[in-house]
């Protein structure tokens, strides 16, 4: 079994610095490949794109950065065709072939993570090669993980033994499994991007002042049964993270010592509850 | 004799070259020229040469009619220059010395050195194959080295330094039972991965251009800067102008009537950097300077140093062995008013990121105040308290207030280290004045919670902690550059004395400064001078006075002009400001005034380099300057035409770093930045290759300077007969790199990396340590200087006395009501307590140093940067800057997403793209500094910009009455969405178009 390439991105380490996509722009504008790739457009070509999701409100916040790119599927939908015009290479990298994809608008359309750009004037479908070009003669990893100062993404060739324990022994997902595509670009902490938390600020009066609560456990209740506990901080915070979107109506139970809060919650996207103040029981 | 055979043998050498390389021959065919040696005794032992030819001739004696003759004073003299192991010291000590004279056309007396170093340097390899008939080849950037690939002349892509084999391994921090080494290579950012798409730039300039309605014989039309077109004109009518136009207003006007202006950073290179070439150029015309404001330091210079020193480093602590003390011993970090994710050390890239990431995984609490949960924030997490813009010394008040009324500061460091803590006590608890700083009573100017501030006050009182005040950790940006901003860097080393600053994991910073690498091997940063022999306004005077024989240079006029009152000098013809003077902490207090005494006014300007239109405050003002008829002559230099180009009577163009010859080392700024490169993981000096040849007719600022000094009879002294590639040579060999690699090796392999220190045989000091302790200072930067202390030399700090004081006995001398010597709380004269104009203009503007550009380099210029959407915002076919509003304030205006908004107050118009984001408060819009664009939609300087000039916002005003500290951060505006027709405003924009 040969080893082939695959792409490891940890959405926690991500902070948009951009290097990545700004690479990727390097290497493409204005140089072609033969066998590889055409050249990229200067703008408009977004061949590896960085999405963006915020969640909470202020003080608490937490933003998520999800780069998007060719996931080099195993059952790739933009290869399934008989002209050859996209073809996976040994190592395990789809290359959308820059002649006998000429004018094959479809290609484009055909990738369920929007991961394939048209090029009009070269009437091209074009994405993201794992830097095969520069592989091929002796990089050792693509442009987007030399660059990339978080170690956010990381790349590695394996064989298919060695990517099963890796994906399993440190908890790697694909985006969109229920497509069943296989790919071959795997992320971490994606709740951070997908999920979403309940949070807020315990206070109690403490010598005529408030003073921040640390150490209440917090409970949040879905029909009388507990699904997330935290305890608060010594500013007084709680977050319960990684809860389905739209989950509805909650109830949150906080108790301290002596002192105990109860609040309904609804939940649609993230909230920051805001102050919440403990009364003595 | 020996000169004669060596004379003879140069004949030779050239023919031989010139017939192995195709290169040289073309060389020496440049020029039809005889080119005369001699001694002042006669012929005996002179020799002349004739070009023109495939082959150089040359004879015996004295020629007729030679075009440009060298004479030597004796055969000594002429040995000294043309033995094979040739001196430079020498040769500068004659020419010195007059020793060696040059009659005739001083161009080719230059042209013919310079022949003899290009047949030298002909042979040398440079850079390395990389397959593919690639060739990698090295350059440098404000965010570090790049290997650059280049194909058949064109630059195929830009990669950060990956190490091999050849270059040294890591350096090793243990700490809580983990190691921590950097990765082998260096980092880098978006705006240098950007860089192919800058030098390939439309707008880049490709030959000189004039004005179209600009006739230095007739109509100079002022008026129609910023709106009238450019004609191409060719290199000899451009050099023709701006030399006959030098001479004529020093001729007509006198004495200090040439001013300069250039941005704060420039290209990369020892040798292109303004305070290099352009430097020298000035000094040889004789200008007004005008002087940068600290403008990332501010607080920190105009008030910190006053209770601790450092004006070397303009009020930033001292940077040393912070990387292993934090990660060691700190328990927790508050970054205040820091973003190292986005400003990165200025110069450092992501340098530091790997290692706030470790200290965050081993433990190390995160704080983080900011009205914006900034890129630090949001990647290491911890706990954000947002706080309303210019009220943070208030909060900084009521933390020590807590720690006062609590008993959570270091009473023993107080009582023995510092002076004057009683009347900084007695303030906060309210003795003094009657109002007690306490956490209730900043709540309602900082919008931060009381229970917050007690709960961070404990934390921080109880635990050892690194305070990251301002990007670098002391200094740079945010809440220094406000109207509280002396203020707020007063208190941040106010708390910081309190906490024992100094001691085991308890200091200023944040991980991006203080790295374990080699700090005694030396390699000149570019505030050092570069070639420019300028000693008073550089860092040359403490190394390279010495390391690099040169001819000297220095600026005959006094006269001089604060950078954001340039437009007030040129409109009313009076303004006054204070200076930057690292020397001392009382420099500072030596108002300047314009004009000065028997000085000329200001009638010619020589641009140079970035834009000010988004740089400096109010800058609406300067495009009223520019069309007024102050100024008889504006030449502009620059690589793009872009913001203040579109002003000038004269555009040069001139090429970027990577079309000519340079030098540097990554991060190193030398001067008030001294040891900068202490935040790098790995030291890199590299040579910056020529990758490829300048683009259309630009040529290197070098040249152009060459070439002016040329036609003003002052080539062979500017240039001293070397090339840039010479120059370099004096850089190098200036350096301790000559003992580590041979010159030819650094050409090819294009780069060196200092081998980390071996921390078991050369621990680092700890900054501020010997302070702690007691101790003689034991980190290596020159200063206090020696009169710069009060007892015995190095033991103490710059203050009067000697320790860290409460009560700043320098501002008790000098009379400035925003600076008292106790720090108070006074609030911003432009904010939300100014109820009038809050009324008007209820949004606080912040605009921080950029995180996808560098200041305004990579911004516009279809760069790649435009494209990401946190920077620019593509709308309708134009790239907007993007204005991060809150939803809240969003939502009260009917802006969406991405809607075009106007921000606006009594001082200007600028249309920006919204960007909708909780990062930020409600009442508070972010956008960053520094657009290179300046493309008003109608009248420039009284039409709404679309370029993104947010700064035209601010305020000129000075933090306090008697500094030249500025305060863009103090910004009252409104926003609104912008409905004017797209279409419309194009038109308008385009019709200041280029008619060639």
């Amino acid at each position: 079994m040969s080893a082939k390439w695959a792409l490891f991105i940890d959405v926690a380490k991500c902070h948009n610095c951009r290097n990545c996509y700004v690479a990727c722009k390097d290497e493409h504008v204005g140089n072609d490949y033969p066998g590889y790739a055409a050249p990229q457009p200067k703008h408009g070509h977004d061949w590896i794109a960085i999405h963006t999701h915020e969640r909470g409100e202020a003080p608490m916040v937490d933003v998520a950065h999800l780069p998007t790119l060719c996931m080099q599927c195993e059952d790739a939908p933009c290869m399934k065709r008989d002209d050859g015009a996209v073809y996976r290479r040994d190592d395990g990298v789809v290359i959308i072939d820059p002649v006998k994809a000429k004018g094959k608008r479809d290609i484009a359309g055909s990738c369920p993570y929007g991961a394939i750009w048209w090029n009009e004037e070269a009437q091209l479908a074009q994405k993201w090669i794992f830097d095969a070009h520069l592989l091929d003669r002796g990089w050792k990893e693509p442009r987007c993980v030399e660059v990339c100062p978080t170690e956010a993404m990381t790349s590695a060739k394996l064989d298919d033994a060695a990517l099963q324990s890796k994906v399993k022994g440190e908890g790697w997902e694909v985006l969109k499994p229920e497509l069943g595509t296989r790919p071959r670009v795997f992320y971490k902490n994606l709740h951070r991007y997908q999920k979403c938390f309940v949070g807020g600020t315990l206070v109690a009066a403490a010598n005529g002042v408030d003073d921040c609560v640390e150490g209440a456990t917090v409970e949040l209740l879905k029909d009388g049964r507990v699904v997330a506990t935290a305890t608060s901080d010594a500013f007084g915070e709680f977050k319960l993270d990684g809860l389905p979107p739209d989950g509805g109506g909650y109830e949150l139970v906080v108790n301290s010592a002596q002192r105990q809060a109860r609040v309904a919650v609804e939940l649609g996207a993230s909230r920051y509850l805001g102050t919440l103040r403990l009364e003595t029981v | 004799m020996k000169v004669g055979l060596v004379l003879k043998a140069a004949e030779w050498v050239m023919n031989f070259t010139a017939a192995r390389y195709p290169v040289f021959e073309q060389r020496i065919q440049e020029r039809t020229a005889v080119v005369q040696l001699r001694l002042r005794g006669g012929a005996n032992g002179a020799r002349h040469f004739t070009f023109g030819g495939r082959r150089v001739t040359s004879a015996r004696g004295l020629h007729a009619k030679p075009d440009v003759v060298l004479t030597f004073k004796d055969a000594e003299v002429a040995w000294d220059v043309f033995k094979p192991n040739a001196r430079r010291i020498d040769a500068v000590n004659h020419a010195k010395n007059f020793s060696i004279e040059v009659t005739g056309n001083d161009e080719l007396a230059c042209w013919f050195t310079e022949t003899i170093s290009i047949m030298r340097a002909v042979g040398w390899k440079l850079g390395t194959d990389a397959g593919n008939g690639e060739t990698r080849m090295l350059n440098a950037t404000n965010s570090g080295p790049v290997f650059v690939y280049v194909k058949d002349g064109r630059i195929v892509r830009m990669t950060p330094i990956d190490f091999d084999e050849h270059d040294p391994q890591p350096w090793t921090i243990r700490a809580r039972g983990r190691d921590f080494s950097p990765p082998r290579k260096t980092t880098t950012t978006s705006h240098t991965l950007a860089s192919k798409s800058m030098v390939y730039s439309p707008d880049r300039l490709l030959y000189p251009m004039k004005r179209v309605d600009f006739d230095p014989n007739g109509e100079r039309n002022p008026q129609n800067r910023g709106k009238s077109g450019y004609v191409r004109i060719s290199w000899d009518e451009a050099l023709d102008l701006v030399v006959s136009e030098i001479q004529r207003v020093k001729r007509v006007h006198g004495h200090g009537a040439i001013m300069n202006s250039h941005s704060s950073h420039h290209t990369w290179g020892n040798i292109g950097c303004y305070v290099s070439a352009f430097n020298r150029f000035m000094n040889a015309i004789g200008y007004t300077k005008m002087v940068i404001n600290p403008d990332s330091w501010e607080g920190w210079y105009w008030g910190a140093v006053h209770h601790y020193g450092y004006s070397m480093r303009l009020g930033a602590i001292e940077p040393y062995g912070h990387v292993e003390d934090c990660l060691q011993e700190a328990e927790m970090i508050v970054y205040w008013s820091s973003d190292p994710e986005s400003t990165g050390g200025s110069y450092g890239a992501f340098e530091g990121t790997l290692r706030r990431m470790f200290a965050r995984d081993i433990g190390i609490e995160m704080v983080h105040i900011d009205p914006h949960l900034n890129y630090t924030a949001s990647l290491l997490g911890g706990k954000w308290i947002p706080i309303i813009p210019g009220t943070d010394p208030a909060l900084a008040h009521a933390i020590a207030h807590v720690w006062i009324s609590e008993g959570l500061y270091d009473k023993k460091y107080v009582a023995e280290r510092t002076t004057g803590f009683d009347k900084y006590s007695d303030y906060v608890m309210g003795v003094e004045g009657g109002v007690p700083k306490s956490p209730e009573w900043q709540a309602a100017e900082t919008g931060v919670p009381a229970h917050t501030v007690r709960a961070l006050a404990r934390k921080w009182g109880t635990r050892k902690t690194y305070l990251a005040a301002g990007g670098k950790g002391t200094t740079f940006g945010g809440a220094c550059r406000s109207a509280t901003g002396s203020q707020w860097a007063r208190a941040m080393v106010c708390l910081m004395g309190m906490q024992g600053l100094g001691k085991p994991g308890v200091n200023f910073g944040n991980l991006q400064y203080g790295a374990p690498i080699d700090l005694n091997f030396y390699f000149p940063g570019y505030g050092e001078g570069g070639i420019s022999g300028d000693l008073e306004t550089t860092g040359g005077v403490v190394q390279m006075v010495q390391r690099q024989p040169q001819l000297p240079s220095m600026n005959i006029v006094t006269q001089r002009i604060t950078r954001n009152r340039i437009a007030e000098a040129l409109l009313k013809g009076k303004t006054e400001g204070h200076p930057i003077d690292p020397k001392s902490s009382h420099g500072q207090f030596m108002k300047f005034g314009y004009p000065s005494p028997g000085h000329s006014r200001v009638r010619m300007m020589y641009k140079y380099g970035g834009s000010h239109f988004g740089t400096v405050q109010e800058s609406n003002k300067l495009a009223e300057a520019y069309q007024s008829d102050a100024l008889e002559f504006v030449v502009n230099q620059s690589i793009w035409h872009e913001g203040e180009s579109k002003f000038a009577d004269l555009i040069l163009p001139a090429c970027t770093n990577f079309e000519r010859w340079d030098i540097g080392e990554w991060s190193v700024a030398g001067g008030y930045s001294h040891h900068n490169n202490c935040q790098l993981n790995y030291r890199v000096i590299s040579i910056q290759h020529p990758c490829v040849a300048p683009l259309g007719e630009s040529k290197s600022d070098y040249q152009i300077f060459l070439a002016i000094m040329h036609r003003m009879g002052m080539g062979t002294y500017y240039g001293e007969g070397l090339t840039e590639l010479d120059w370099c040579r004096l850089q190098f060999d200036a350096s301790d790199l000559p003992k580590r690699m041979s010159w030819e090796k650094f050409l090819e392999r294009g780069y060196y990396v200092v081998p980390p220190e071996d921390m078991q045989v050369s621990p680092q000091a700890v900054a501020m340590r010997w302070f702690a302790e007691g101790r003689k200072k034991d980190v290596p930067e020159p200063h206090p200087l020696p009169a710069g202390n009060s007892a015995r030399f190095r033991e103490g700090l710059q203050t009067q006395s000697g320790k860290f004081e409460f009560e700043a006995s320098s501002l008790k001398m000098f009379d400035d009501p925003g600076r008292p010597p106790v720090n108070k709380y006074i609030p911003s004269w432009e904010g939300r307590q100014t109820s009038e104009l809050y009324t008007r203009f209820p949004l606080q503007l912040l605009s921080p140093h950029p995180r996808y550009s560098f200041h305004t380099h990579t911004d516009g210029k279809d760069s790649f940067v435009n494209d990401i959407e946190e920077h620019r915002v593509l709308v309708d076919g134009y790239y907007y800057l993007a204005a991060r509003i809150n939803p809240r304030e969003a939502a009260a205006r009917g802006i969406a997403h991405h809607d075009l908004v106007k921000l606006y107050n009594d001082r200007a118009s600028v249309i920006c793209a919204a960007v909708i984001t909780a990062r930020i408060l409600p009442g508070v819009v972010q956008c960053y500094a520094s657009s290179a664009v300046y493309d008003p939609i109608g009248e420039p300087g009284k039409s709404p910009d679309r370029g993104g000039c947010v700064n035209a916002l601010a305020p000129t005003r000075w933090q306090t009455e008697k500094t030249s500290a500025s305060a863009p951060n103090s910004c009252l505006i409104e926003v609104e969405k912008w409905t004017q027709a797209p279409a419309a405003a194009a038109a308008m924009s385009d019709a200041a178009g280029v008619a060639a």
